[in-house]
């Protein structure tokens, strides 16, 4: 089942491949029915999936690489547990999401929907390989369709960000190469499970600490972490509207379920000594990344730099290290994921109709997209983690779960929350209230199906969760608990 | 006599307005989407029967309170969530404190929607207007029932969103969005408090249950510093919500909304919630020294600035917002010096003479189309019906016996006089000061000559001002007799006894015990008529001119007038200059030049030394894809031979 998940869009891709070039508007067909089929598959293995013993389920095990020279296999591995499950279903509904929304593209439309549902195999794989080797083969392979998305698709100094964002992925998977390596050499396997059963490696061919900051380094690129997050926002603002949407909402989770999945399963006596130092650059993340927030005056920028803020809060509830924070640092993954991939949406949709992104020049959209501004209102709220909404849920959460260690830190984060307040509201009084301004009185609400089917379709989700969290939060919960169990 | 009242019962109070809020905005959506026509009088409708609904099974509640005692009717609480070892279970709360309440939202809000038909009509957004004003109202309700601090923290949060969409409204007025953003996150600062105080109690106690929290800071289970911290935390965030010093700037720009918004936030809404907030941790704070004292002070502080402010404001709604900033420092004061039922008291008669004023500001607004009171004058002979409503708020706002405001002041003073003697004279002082601003405010408004008015959008006002309808009139005349007749419930100590009941035995020794004092109630109703000759003079016969005064008082009046120069030290010197002048301004700069100037510089670097290895650089991503995948298998196989 899981190998069919991951692989379908592959055969959107072929399908779309085989189109004639005069039958090229209908690859946006072919990719929405790939995509859904993905999404109706995730949702049937999240309906189906055991939440009570919880654990890995739906394993797909082949031998892939099996010599008598070495003491241990590749394996073809994939399986889930609640966090790998909620992040699946997270990536199969945002790239639904992303197809849709790039309903009107026109520019070598083939090849685009081809990169997406390469992209979405390969986070797919990412989410569900449970061998090491595996894991970082789809890791690497994210890059190239995103490469090619931002360079070919994106705005302004598009390949300068796509390199840029290449560039940084490289240098973090440098490490977290030397970090696997290194890891399965000692332990004499590359299986994740395994890994996360055995009793914690003490002794390896490098320090286990080395080994923790090698792959640290790689997540922490990717969540990202000051000093390592400037490659996001120009990546995030020049990318097409339904890649931003893509890159905020699941490749930055990448970085974080590394970090459960990874660093802390495996390694869980570092995780513990590092907990200080984890949760002082989550504080400084969530701060600074606000504070510079407040500055930007692009819309897309603003909402990029938001998320910075935003991912401080993972690793904060991360640094928790018990049930109740790992749950919160997950849950956070899922619905950032779900409320910024929203904001980038609507920003986008702002975008195609005024065609600038300066806030400055921006005054009074609501009066002529009433509908889009509620959505963006909503949206607005729920970033800035207003209860009834789902940001809400894993905020407190991660609060609850880390004030216990970290008193001050947490506090410190807890201003995050006004600090996204300003941010928030300011950019909603700047573009969508006061007076309409001349130069746009000839725009329009959004009208078209896609468009406002999949902005209802994620204000649902995010009311869902807000209101009645235990749908996620109990899954997750039952794929965090045995992690914090081996931090306890 | 009723049965006593079921669960679902008390579930519906909050739910049907809620029902009304989702209901109105499915019409909406579907009403643009072209799906349903939808006639917008509909959503007026359906609130006020919602509401009104809501308020009968609050009478209900009522009634079964009262034959417990005011004490709490147990109801079972239900997980919402359950995390390792967090459990949130929500529940009801309906004790003698949460019945007052009850009563209180349901009446005014129920009344405020009534009127508002006649006031929104014609607004073209109309139904956006009652969905909103149910959502505040299912809000506040949902607040009040809450069993759970993390609950009641939601609504709470809610309660401050409704209020930042009604101010904000007129989303399209500068002022309107301003006052919105503001109000929003000055609450939330407070709320910071709010949410770190939730943030340590669970991490002592485990518990998030309020009714256990009590318990546990009564029986000393609690450190003291623990419960000073919490406490300060909570009240942190009741300070915002409630209008208190230094947190109060949000309230008077809060007008921008429609004036029965304002009517709704100012009596019975958004800033009782702090005010309920810490009666309903009264035990809490009643066993901490330090956080009891707090609250007396700052109450007894924002009781004199509000009303110095008052006196000078010319537009009648910052008048009134003023009074009612006043007038909250009173509650909180009355709750700091140990008077748990008095507090309660005075919100209780509050909510309907400030929900009157606002109310009959309004009519005046509809009538001569401008809040300023020096384009007002003589509405007394044009419109009788609200000049006598007004009337009768204001004597009961400055405590003249025998309306409502007199009974719930009085026993305020009585408690401070127990053994508070600064904050008794602070009160005091603050009667005159009330009686001052409002009697300012009656003759500039209804004595004299009119002067005028403002062309407006509904129409021309220069002409002779006439009454206003009896959608409008008609909920002045009914809170104007409660304004009257809410002082006497609490004559047989009636009131006092459904309250107590809903604190734990142990904390009702906490409390103050006072009874009427001839002294203090003589006292403050001559001050308070000396406060009103001294309007007469000045602003009715105007035998002194306010302006000789003015000059006399320099620099005072200034001071005031540019509001303490709060505003232009949050919002120019800290925000504008500090924050974001200074503190994010330098930061922007280091994260552009430094952190992001590294990397590209490291890149440049890289890139001027690789010059030589053009070749592989051939810029096709393709390339390097096929080079990282044949990279690792390379690296794979390696290790696999290196390793026999």
């Amino acid at each position: 089942m899981l190998s069919f998940i991951v692989f379908f869009p592959l055969a959107g891709v072929a399908a779309i491949a085989l189109l004639p070039r005069e039958r090229e508007t209908w690859a946006k067909w072919l990719a929405a029915a790939a995509a859904l089929v993905v999404l109706a598959a995730s949702l049937a293995v999240f309906a189906a999936y055991d939440r009570v013993p919880g654990g890995f389920q739906f394993i797909d095990r082949h031998t892939w690489v099996d010599s008598d020279l070495a003491p241990f296999k590749l394996q073809y591995l994939l399986g889930v547990d609640g966090l790998s499950l909620a992040m699946l279903v997270l990536t199969s509904f945002l790239t639904t999401i992303a197809v849709l929304i790039s309903w009107n593209i026109e520019l070598r439309p083939k090849e685009y929907f081809a990169w997406i549902l390469v992209l979405e195999t390969s986070l797919l794989g990412v989410f569900t390989a449970l061998d090491f080797i595996l894991f970082f083969l789809f890791w690497e392979i994210e890059l190239v369709p995103m490469y090619f998305l931002i360079s070919i698709w994106g705005t302004g100094r598009k390949v300068y960000s796509a390199w840029k964002y290449v560039l940084y992925t490289f240098f973090g998977s440098a490490f977290m190469l030397v970090g696997i390596l290194a890891l399965g050499f000692s332990a004499n396997t590359f299986d994740i499970i395994e890994l996360s059963r055995m009793p914690a490696l003490r002794d390896a061919i490098i320090p286990v600490q080395a080994i923790f900051a090698l792959l640290i380094v790689a997540y922490g690129i990717k969540l990202p972490v000051i000093p390592f997050h400037t490659w996001l926002p120009d990546a995030h603002t020049d990318a097409p509207t339904a890649v931003s949407v893509i890159l905020a909402g699941v490749l930055l989770k990448m970085g974080g379920y590394g970090i459960l999945r990874m660093s802390f399963s495996i390694l869980p006596d570092v995780a513990r000594d590092a907990s200080t130092y984890l949760a002082a650059f989550a504080a400084v993340n969530i701060v600074y990344g606000a504070l510079v927030t407040l500055l930007q005056t692009d819309l897309k920028r603003l909402i990029a730099y938001s998320s910075v803020s935003h991912m401080g809060y993972v690793l904060l509830g991360a640094s928790a290290l018990g049930t109740v924070g790992l749950t919160g640092a997950a849950m956070q993954m899922f619905t950032h994921g779900l409320i910024t991939g929203l904001l980038f949406v609507l920003v986008g949709m702002v975008y195609d109709r005024t065609h600038t992104r300066d806030i400055g020049e921006m005054s009074g959209l609501a009066h002529r997209m009433p509908f889009l501004a509620t959505m963006m209102v909503i949206a607005g709220l729920a970033s800035l983690g207003l209860p009834s909404l789902a940001g809400f849920v894993s905020e407190v959460t991660v609060f609850l779960g880390t004030f216990a260690r970290h008193e001050l830190l947490t506090v410190l984060g807890v201003i995050g929350i006004l600090l996204t307040a300003g941010y928030i509201l300011w950019m909603i009084q700047r573009v969508f209230w006061g007076e309409l301004s001349p130069k746009w009185e000839g725009v329009g609400d959004a009208v078209a199906w896609w468009e406002r089917g999949s902005l209802l379709a994620m204000v649902a989700v995010i009311v869902l969760i807000g209101v009645y969290p235990a749908v996620m939060i109990d899954l997750i919960e039952s794929g965090v608990a045995p992690i914090a169990g081996r931090l306890a | 006599m009723l049965n006593q009242v079921p669960e679902a019962v008390v579930w519906a109070i909050f739910f049907l307005p809620l029902g009304s809020f989702a209901v109105i905005s499915l019409a909406a959506l579907l009403s643009v989407g072209g799906a349903i026509r939808w006639n917008p009088k509909l959503s007026g409708y359906i609130t006020v029967a919602a509401i009104a609904v809501a308020f009968l099974f609050s009478l209900w509640v009522l009634d079964s309170v009262l034959q417990e005692d005011g004490r709490p009717i147990g109801f079972a609480s239900h997980e919402w969530v359950r995390v390792g070892d967090l459990t949130v279970n929500i529940g009801l709360t309906a004790d003698g404190l949460a019945a007052v309440m009850l009563i209180v939202v349901t009446s005014v809000s129920l009344l405020v929607q009534f009127y508002s038909q006649a006031y929104m009509h014609g607004d073209p957004g109309y139904s956006r207007y009652f969905a909103f004003m149910s959502l505040f109202t299912a809000s506040m309700l949902g607040l009040v029932l809450s069993s759970n601090i993390l609950q009641l923290f939601v609504f709470w949060e809610l309660v401050g969103l409704c209020s930042y969409l009604l101010i904000g409204f007129w989303f399209y007025r500068d002022s309107a969005r301003r006052a919105a953003t503001k109000a929003f996150v000055v609450t939330r600062l407070g709320d910071l408090g709010f949410l770190s105080a939730i943030l340590l109690i669970w991490t002592q106690t485990g518990e998030l249950d309020i009714a256990r929290i009590q318990e546990l800071a009564l029986t000393g289970a609690i450190g003291s510093s623990v419960i000073a911290f919490f406490a300060g935390g909570v009240f942190a965030g009741a300070a915002g919500k409630s209008a208190q010093f230094p947190l109060h700037v949000w309230l008077p720009d809060a007008m921008e909304g429609p004036t029965p918004v304002s009517a709704l936030i100012h009596a019975a809404t958004m800033v009782a919630a702090g005010v309920y907030l810490v009666a309903r941790l009264f035990p809490v704070f009643a066993v901490s020294e330090e956080a009891i004292t707090t609250v007396a002070t700052v109450g007894a502080i924002t009781a004199i600035i509000g009303a110095l402010l008052g006196i000078v404001a010319t537009d009648i709604k910052r008048v009134m917002a003023y009074s009612t900033i006043s007038q909250l420092g009173y509650m909180m004061m009355g709750l700091g010096v140990g008077g748990f039922v008095a507090a309660i008291f005075h919100l209780f008669t509050h909510a309907f003479f400030k929900a009157l004023l606002f109310l009959g500001a309004g009519s005046v607004n509809h009538a001569t189309g401008t809040f300023d009171m020096r384009k007002m004058g003589g509405l007394a002979r044009y419109m009788p019906v609200t000049f006598i409503a007004t009337t009768i708020a204001a004597l009961a706002l400055v405590g003249v016996f025998p309306f409502a405001g007199f009974w719930s002041k009085d026993e305020i003073l009585a408690n401070a006089w127990k053994d508070q003697p600064g904050i008794f004279w602070t009160a005091l002082a603050a009667v005159f000061l009330t009686a001052l601003y409002v009697g300012r405010m009656l003759f500039l408004t209804f004595g004299g000559e009119y002067r005028g008015g403002e062309p407006s959008e509904h129409g021309d006002h220069s002409a002779e001002p006439h009454e206003s309808p009896w959608v409008i009139a008609l909920p002045l005349v009914v809170l104007a007799a409660l304004s009257v007749g809410a002082g006497f419930v609490n004559l047989t100590d009636g009131f006092e006894h459904l309250l107590g009941g809903s604190l734990p035995q142990e904390a009702r020794e906490l409390q103050t015990e006072s009874g009427f004092s001839f002294g203090i109630a003589a006292g403050s109703v001559a001050l308070g008529l000396a406060g009103l000759g001294v309007a007469w003079l000045v602003y009715g016969l105007r035998r002194v001119r306010s302006e000789d005064v003015r000059e006399a008082l320099q620099p005072l009046p200034t001071v005031l007038e540019r509001k303490y120069y709060l505003d232009d030290l949050y919002e120019g010197v800290i925000v504008k200059g500090v924050v974001m002048g200074v503190v994010v301004w330098g930061l922007g700069l280091w994260d552009r030049y430094v952190i992001d100037g590294l990397a590209d510089g490291i890149g440049a670097f890289a890139r001027t030394s690789g010059e030589r290895l053009r070749l592989a650089q051939a810029g096709q991503a393709q390339v390097y894809g096929a080079a990282i995948f044949i990279g690792v298998v390379a690296a794979i196989a390696a290790i696999l031979l290196a390793n026999p």
